[in-house]
C-alpha cells in the first residue's frame, strides 16, 4: 500500500475529479448518495430499534411507538440483577481472552516455523494443517461432544472454560496468515541474532514477533470477535446457566412460555454495544485487516 | 544434543540440524492439537456415521451404510424433515448468494466513487458483520412480529396489509434469509472495495478518453478484473450458507426451523438429530454429506483459480 502523503493525496483527488467530470455526473452522484443512505440506514435501524426497545417500560413493548414514551433503565437493572447475564459476560470474556492469547502465541510461532525453518516433513504438515480448514465445525461438534464427556485428562470438559475454548486455541487460518507475514522477516536479521548467540526462541520472541505486531494485532481482533460471537460449540459444550456464554444465554432467555422482548433486547444491547464501540474505534484497522486477509470473524 | 556436540567440526550441519530440532519443538503442540482436535474427530465423524451411535445406549453397533440409506430414503419421501432441510438449504443458497453479491457489488461501486462521508458509510455497512448473529437474529425476530413489530408498523403507515412473516410457511424463509443477507453484506462490500482498489486507475482513464459509457466501463473493465474477487466471495458465501444454523435457531418457534419445516437447514437437522434425539450416527452421516459438498466447492475453486494463474 502506498504511503499517503499530502502530494499524492492531492494528485489522487485531482485525478478523480478529471474522471468524474461532465456527462450528468452529479445526477449519478446524487443517485449514489440516495441509494447508499437508504442501504446504510437499513443497516443501522435494527440496532437503534434494539436500543430503543431496551429502554421501554414493559407496558410499552406491544405498542407501536419507535422510541419509548417514558424511557427507563428498569430493564437493565432487571437483567443485571435477576438473570445470569453478568456471569455470561464474564464467561464470554474469559473464553475470548484465553483463546486470543493462545492463538496469538501458537499461530505466530507455528507461522514463524513454516516461514523460516527448513525441516523434513514441512510440506505435508503444512498441507494437513490447511486441509483441516475444509472440515466444517459442524462435522466436528458431535465427536468433540463425545470427547468432552470422556476426555483423556480431567473428569469432564462439559461446563468448563477449557471445554468451551479448546476447539479454537490454535487456528489453521491464523497460522497461514502469520506464515505470510513472517516470510517478510529478513533472514539476515535472524542470522545476525544467531551469531550473537540469541536462542531460537529468542529469535522468534525478540525479532520475529516485534516485526509482525500489526499482523498479530489483526489476528487478535478477529479472534476475539469470532470467539465472542461463537455459538454452536458453546451451545453444546455448556449445560448449566452459570457457564453459558453471551450468545447461548441470549438464545435460551425465552425458554419460558412468554418471550420477554424488553429483556432480550436489553441483553442483546449489552452484548452488542460494547463490541460495536471497540469496532468503531479500531474500524480502519479491522477493515484493512479483512481486506488484506479475507478472514471471517 | 549429545549428537550435536560431537559434530562440532562441521558447524553448518550442526546449525541446520539444530534448527530442525527446534522447528519440531515449536510445532509439537500445534501438531498434537491438529491431530487430536481436528483430524481425529473428523475421522471419528466418518466412523460414527457407520454406526448406530447413541451415546445413551449401552452399545453402538456397526450398521454399515444404513445411515446413508436412511438419508436417501428420507430424501425420496414426498415429505420429510431431512428433505425439507436440504431443499431449504439449497433455496437459501440460490437466493442468498446472488442477492448478497449483487447488492454488495452495487454498494461498493458507489462507495468507491464517493469521498464525502465514505468512512461513515463503510462503518455502517460493516457493523452487522461484527455483531453476534444470535443477538441480532432476536432483534429481527422482534421486527417481524405481528402488530408491534417495526416492519408491520411501517407497512401500516403506508397502508399496506399486515404480513405474518415468520409465522407463515411461505414467508418465513425469505424473512430469515434477509437477516443473513443483511448481516453478511458488510463483509462482501469490504472485499469488493479491496478488489476495486486493485484495478489500475489508468484503465478507467483510457476508457474515459475513448468515451466509454459507465455501463461499458463496468462491463468490460471492472467486471472482468474483479473476477477473482467474485470467485472468492462466491465460494466463501456459498460455504457459509451451507453451514447456516444460528439464525434459524434464533428466529423460529423453539428453534425448530418451522413453521412446518419451512426454514429448517441441514445443520439444524444435524443439531436436532444429534442433541435432541441422540441419533448421532445418522447426524454424522448428514455432516459427512455437508463436508462432501464443501470439499467439492473448494476443489472447484482451486481449479478455477489455478487455471487463471496458468
Amino acid at each position: 500500500m502506498a504511503a499517503i502523503t499530502p502530494s499524492n493525496l492531492f494528485r489522487e483527488r485531482s485525478q478523480s475529479r478529471a474522471v468524474g467530470s461532465g456527462r450528468g455526473e452529479w445526477k449519478y452522484r446524487a443517485f449514489s448518495y440516495l441509494v447508499l443512505t437508504v442501504c446504510a440506514l437499513t443497516m443501522v435501524v435494527p440496532f437503534i430499534w434494539m436500543l430503543s426497545t431496551s429502554f421501554k417500560p414493559e407496558k410499552e413493548i406491544l405498542r407501536r411507538n419507535f422510541f419509548p414514551n417514558e424511557a427507563t433503565t428498569a430493564n437493565y437493572s432487571e437483567v443485571i440483577t435477576e438473570t445470569d447475564l453478568p456471569l455470561w459476560y464474564k464467561n464470554s470474556f474469559i473464553v475470548a481472552v484465553f483463546s486470543t492469547i493462545s492463538v496469538a502465541f501458537f499461530d505466530s510461532l507455528a507461522g514463524y516455523v513454516f516461514a523460516k525453518y527448513q525441516f523434513p516433513g514441512k510440506r505435508p504438515i503444512f498441507i494437513i494443517f490447511l486441509t483441516s480448514l475444509m472440515v466444517p465445525t459442524e462435522m466436528l461438534i458431535i465427536p468433540w461432544f463425545i470427547m468432552s464427556s470422556n476426555p483423556p485428562i480431567g473428569g469432564t470438559w462439559v461446563d468448563t472454560y477449557w471445554g468451551i475454548a479448546f476447539p479454537g486455541v490454535i487456528t489453521a487460518s491464523g497460522i497461514f496468515l502469520m506464515r505470510q507475514f513472517m516470510q517478510g522477516v529478513p533472514d539476515e536479521l535472524l542470522d545476525a541474532g544467531r551469531i550473537d548467540g540469541v536462542s531460537e526462541f529468542g529469535l522468534y520472541w525478540r525479532v520475529a514477533v516485534p516485526l509482525s505486531l500489526p499482523a498479530i494485532g489483526a489476528l487478535c481482533i478477529f479472534n476475539f470477535l469470532g470467539n465472542w460471537n461463537a455459538f454452536i460449540w458453546p451451545l453444546i459444550a455448556t449445560s448449566k446457566s452459570e457457564m453459558f456464554t453471551l450468545p447461548v444465554g441470549i438464545q435460551l432467555f425465552s425458554s419460558e412460555a412468554q418471550t420477554p422482548w424488553n429483556l432480550i433486547m436489553t441483553g442483546a444491547s449489552l452484548s452488542v454495544v460494547p463490541l460495536l464501540i471497540v469496532v468503531i474505534i479500531f474500524q480502519r484497522y479491522i477493515i484493512e485487516g479483512i481486506a488484506l486477509t479475507g478472514l471471517k470473524g | 544434543m549429545a549428537a550435536a556436540r560431537q559434530k562440532i567440526k562441521s558447524p553448518v550441519w550442526t546449525l541446520a540440524r539444530r534448527k530442525v530440532v527446534w522447528a519440531y519443538i515449536f510445532l509439537a503442540i500445534p501438531i498434537l492439537f491438529f491431530a487430536y482436535i481436528r483430524i481425529y474427530p473428523a475421522l471419528f465423524a466418518f466412523q460414527m456415521s457407520l454406526h448406530d451411535y447413541n451415546p445413551l445406549a449401552a452399545e453402538q453397533p456397526y450398521v454399515g451404510l444404513e445411515n446413508y440409506e436412511k438419508l436417501v430414503d428420507e430424501l425420496n419421501k414426498r415429505k420429510s424433515p431431512t428433505k425439507a432441510a436440504f431443499q431449504n438449504t439449497v433455496n437459501y443458497l440460490l437466493l442468498g448468494v446472488p442477492i448478497q453479491l449483487c447488492l454488495a457489488l452495487m454498494i461498493s461501486l458507489m462507495l468507491n466513487e464517493i469521498r464525502f462521508m465514505s468512512t461513515i458509510y463503510r462503518i455502517m455497512f460493516f457493523l452487522p458483520f461484527v455483531t453476534s448473529t444470535i443477538a441480532i437474529a432476536w432483534v429481527f425476530r422482534m421486527l417481524y412480529q405481528p402488530r408491534f413489530g417495526l416492519v408491520n408498523v411501517m407497512l401500516q403507515l403506508v397502508s399496506l396489509p399486515q404480513q405474518p412473516f415468520l409465522k407463515s410457511p411461505a414467508q418465513a424463509l425469505p424473512s430469515v434469509l434477509s437477516l443473513v443477507v443483511w448481516q453478511g453484506m458488510g463483509f462482501a462490500v469490504i472485499i469488493f472495495l479491496a478488489g476495486l482498489k486493485q484495478i489500475p486507475r489508468t484503465y478507467y482513464e483510457a476508457a474515459e478518453v475513448d468515451g466509454a459509457s459507465r455501463w461499458h466501463t463496468f462491463r468490460f473493465i471492472t467486471l472482468p478484473l474483479l473476477n477473482p474477487t467474485i470467485v472468492f466471495l462466491l465460494v466463501l458465501q456459498t460455504i457459509s450458507f451451507l453451514r447456516m444454523f444460528a439464525p434459524v435457531l434464533a428466529m423460529t418457534e423453539q428453534g425448530r426451523g418451522g413453521p412446518l419445516d419451512s426454514t429448517t437447514t441441514v445443520v439444524l437437522r444435524v443439531y436436532r438429530e444429534a442433541f435432541t434425539s441422540f441419533n448421532m450416527g445418522y447426524a454424522s452421516s448428514l455432516t459427512v454429506v455437508l463436508f462432501a459438498f464443501i470439499l467439492i466447492i473448494t476443489i472447484i475453486q482451486l481449479r478455477v483459480t489455478a487455471r487463471r494463474i496458468n
